[in-house]
């Protein structure tokens, strides 16, 4: 492989992980609002966060690039105020990545938050643990399984990514352009064939890497409550 | 430890009218399912926000609707143990254990550190298993042990007997009167077994349709607890066991009782509960009888009930006893309060302690 190539890998897994692990704690926070709270606006909220599922990619990355751009609200505020800048850089792209994977991410999490029995969390209660602690000792140890199945499916879709992608970000060889965005950029060239399948073999490899890796995780989870 | 309970609260068309205070020891809450006995518990223990009303532990307002007072759960010391132990299936039964202790850091209270709790409950081999590899008693003692390690001024026990069977349940009876004995920590125990409040409890609360008809000691207390079940209870003393037989030889206030062997030492103290439609009355002392049991006492009073019977209330030497009878046999032993008579107790009817 290239030096171009072997730059995309680094860069997709940086921008995978970087969205997994940032988009974990809202997406965690989100779901148990949706499993467990009863606020106006519910629906609303629900429907907000599955909108990146149901739009074209191209109209997200758009949004964001509306948003999040320089001379977006949201993005000179964060520029100004604390020099965190989206536009054209990595962040930007694993940003993007975050907020195409939310959805996912959040609707497994919920359904395990769902499934967690409440009256643990009451008997927790009088045994001294105020919600936060109940929370943290009971609800998420107990849904951990549905957590890392989120966020798998997060980083899964974060590797793939592309439309969202290079409309807020572009495809800046180093910068911005991750596996997808260098495999389209490939076959757009004649002769970019061989390169293209490489990245694709390489791309089918760290995707069924991590689904293994997911499963035996869950599985060890699973014994370890089992068994004595 | 005193509590003291006045409550008011709808669920649906249920209506909980709730007004007692209980003593030291072991007060169980007894009644027919549906009377309202767990809402009782799960307002003192902060489950539920009752509609009006007081509940006071120790002198400590926990709920006082009229000054917007209500202490959250976690903060109410007051332990529970669920039906259904409710063990948390990540942690070992070690952890289990602990969970409460490090809320409970610096507090006073009952019960102590691990060992003592370990020891007084039986479930030292268990310490390193996962909760779904225990039996139901096993799960119910290390539950009863969890609620302790929390340093609880209160423990409310809800039916914690009622998932198991009959070997399981003699199998905890012991501890939980280890407990109440021993480590001196107060216990609600809602129950609708007569024979468990019989042997458990100190005072009893009857509870029916979501008011309180009764309370007082259980000695006294229980015989009016259920119309369609009355009984008595006698606190008795083993003397001695009869090995060529196999059976067990009670002390009572009433007089010697023969019963199928107890596993007790001689000394120990056990009550018997004798259900009163086992006791058969005699104006003479019958001879000749295949009955072990025979007591001598007066009619204290003669109650009529539905269905052609009354009951009959004894005064066997300062110990009470109830007979269920006929009306028919009534009037043709003309029993009426002072009449001296024998009763026939079966001896297969004595609760098994």
């Amino acid at each position: 492989m290239t030096a171009e190539e072997w730059t995309a890998v680094r860069l997709s897994l940086l921008v995978a992980t970087t969205a997994t692990l940032a988009g974990l704690p809202f997406g965690i926070a989100i779901a148990w609002l949706l499993a467990r709270g009863k606020f106006w606006g519910k629906s609303l909220l629900d429907t907000v966060v599955h909108l990146p599922l149901i739009l074209p990619p191209v109209v997200t990355g758009y949004l964001l690039l509306l948003s999040f751009g320089r001379r977006g609200p949201i993005g000179s505020f964060l520029a100004d105020e604390f020099g965190i800048v989206f536009s054209f850089r990595w962040t930007g792209a694993a940003l993007a990545c975050a907020i195409m994977g939310f959805p996912l991410m959040v609707r497994a999490i919920r359904l395990s938050i769902e499934a967690v029995d409440r009256r643990l969390e009451a008997a927790a209660g009088t045994l001294g643990a105020n919600p936060l602690w109940v929370f943290a000792t009971v609800t998420l140890p107990l849904c951990l399984p549905g957590i890392i199945a989120g966020a798998i499916l997060g980083f899964a879709k974060s590797m793939g990514e592309f439309g969202a992608t290079i409309t807020f970000v572009s495809n800046i060889p180093g910068e911005t352009q991750t596996l997808p965005s260098l495999i389209y950029t490939l076959t757009q060239v004649p002769g970019g064939d061989a390169a293209a399948m490489r990245l694709t073999l390489v791309s089918i490899a760290i995707s069924m890497v991590a689904l293994l890796g997911s499963e035996l995780l869950a599985r060890r989870i699973g014994s370890r409550r089992q068994t004595a | 430890m005193s509590l003291e309970i006045d409550v008011e609260h709808a669920r649906g068309s249920f209506q909980l009218r709730a007004r007692f205070t209980a003593a030291p020891g072991l007060t169980a809450l007894f009644g027919r399912s549906g009377s309202g006995k767990t809402s009782v518990v799960d307002i003192v223990g902060g489950l539920i926000r009752p509609a009006r009303g007081k509940v006071i532990v120790d002198g400590q307002v926990l709920v006082d609707t009229e000054r917007r007072v209500f202490v959250p759960a976690h903060r109410r010391r007051i332990g529970y143990v669920f039906q259904d132990s409710r063990l948390f299936p990540h942690l070992s039964v070690r952890h289990n254990l602990l969970y409460g202790r490090w809320f409970a850091r610096g507090n006073g209270g009952a019960a102590g550190d691990l060992g003592t709790v370990v020891d007084l409950l039986g479930i030292g081999h268990l310490l390193d298993r996962q909760p779904d590899s225990l039996s139901g008693g096993e799960k119910q003692r290390v539950a009863i042990g969890r609620a302790l390690l929390a340093k609880p001024l209160l423990v409310l026990m809800d039916e914690p007997l009622a998932s198991l069977d009959e070997a399981r349940r003699a199998e905890i009876f012991p501890y939980i009167e280890r407990l109440r004995d021993e480590a001196g920590v107060p216990i609600l125990y809602v129950s609708h077994s007569v024979a468990e409040v019989a042997r458990l409890a100190t005072t009893v609360v009857i509870m029916a349709e979501g008011t309180v008809t009764a309370v007082g000691p259980v000695v006294d207390t229980l015989p009016l607890a259920d119309a369609n079940d009355g009984g008595s209870v006698l606190d008795a003393t083993v003397s001695r066991h009869d090995e060529a037989f196999d059976l067990s030889l009670l002390t009572t206030a009433a007089g010697e009782l023969q019963v199928p062997r107890l596993n007790a030492p001689a000394g120990a103290h056990v009550r018997a509960y004798i259900r009163a439609r086992d006791v058969m009355l005699s104006l003479r002392p019958p001879e000749e009888i295949s009955a072990l049991n025979v007591l001598a006492g007066r009619v204290a009073a003669v109650t009529p009930i539905s269905g052609a019977q009354a009951d009959v209330r004894l005064d066997c030497s300062g110990a009470l006893l109830m007979a269920r009878l006929t009306l028919k046999s009534v009037e043709r032993l003309a029993l009426a309060p002072g009449r001296p008579v024998y009763a026939i107790i079966k001896s297969v009817s004595f609760e098994r302690t």
